[in-house]
């Protein structure tokens, strides 16, 4: 299936500067992991180093959570977009563990 | 990065500060619209959002804490995606940009904590608030590292 992948303004500069590119993918999972492998300094901002997605990672299906589908396996249609939305978290350190 | 600067316009700073002021014990956040150009960038608007901790049910379910007794909205901000999707397509629609974020530090420095480099993005300017004991103190802006080992202090301005 023929599906854009939107990049967040903070990956772009990772992804020859476009704010979208289109991927041949049959899942979610296997259109993130084409797009790695294209632009290879994207990884370490979407996967943890065991290669799962990390969890601040938001990503949506034409404008549903994936949480709410079928996760990275949703499958994809021609013409669907993936959007990669960054969570936006932080904080002080919390006591006891100092983080 | 080093020479790149940050310029906030004073009244956006008083928005800031007023917002970690009023939030305290808590922890607030907010979205920094503006323009981005080789020189730095310009700062238009400081938004306030909701902290999502406060809805622990929905923050957990977006991003789970580590620890549910040490973790909480007086230590952890998360800013809701929806708000931040809203935010995000109403910027680009009036010509602008989203440059970062801020958040506010309870009775702690001005500081980035390892839990905002977990989950700090690059590019993003992270503006960090210091809330002492209800008063707004010193206030600094982070960007961080491309290759996310930690954060470079990015200079600001008041205009
Ligand atoms: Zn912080």
């Amino acid at each position: 299936m023929a599906v854009k992948v939107v990049i967040p303004t903070p990956l772009r500069q990772f992804a020859g500067k476009q704010d979208s590119i289109e991927i041949s993918a049959g899942t979610v999972a296997e259109a993130l992991s084409g797009l790695t492998n294209q632009y290879s300094e994207l990884r370490r901002h979407l996967f943890t180093d065991e290669g799962k997605l990390r969890s601040f990672v938001n990503v949506y299906l034409n404008d549903e959570d994936i949480r709410y589908l079928e996760n990275d396996q949703t499958p994809l249609k021609d013409n669907d977009v993936i959007s990669i939305v960054p969570s936006i978290a932080g904080g002080r350190p919390a006591p006891s563990f100092c983080r | 990065m080093s020479k790149v600067v940050l310029r906030i316009p004073n009244g956006a700073v008083e928005v800031i500060r007023k917002h970690g002021k009023e939030s305290y014990p808590n922890e607030c956040c907010g979205i920094l619209v503006g323009k981005a150009g080789d020189s730095g960038k310009e700062v238009l608007q400081a938004v306030p959002v909701a902290n999502l901790r406060l809805n622990a049910e929905e923050a957990d379910r977006l991003l789970p804490r580590e620890s549910v007794d040490f973790e909480s909205e007086r230590n952890r901000f998360l800013i809701d995606p929806k708000e931040q999707i809203r935010i995000e397509r109403e910027t680009r629609e009036s010509g602008l940009e989203v440059l970062g974020y801020y958040h506010s530090h309870p009775d702690h420095p001005a500081r980035p904590s390892n839990y905002d480099r977990d989950h700090g993005w690059p590019w993003y300017s992270y503006v960090i608030l210091s809330v002492i004991q209800g008063n707004p103190e010193e206030m600094t802006s982070w960007v961080l590292k491309d290759d996310r080992s930690g954060f470079d202090s990015e200079p600001w301005t008041g205009f």
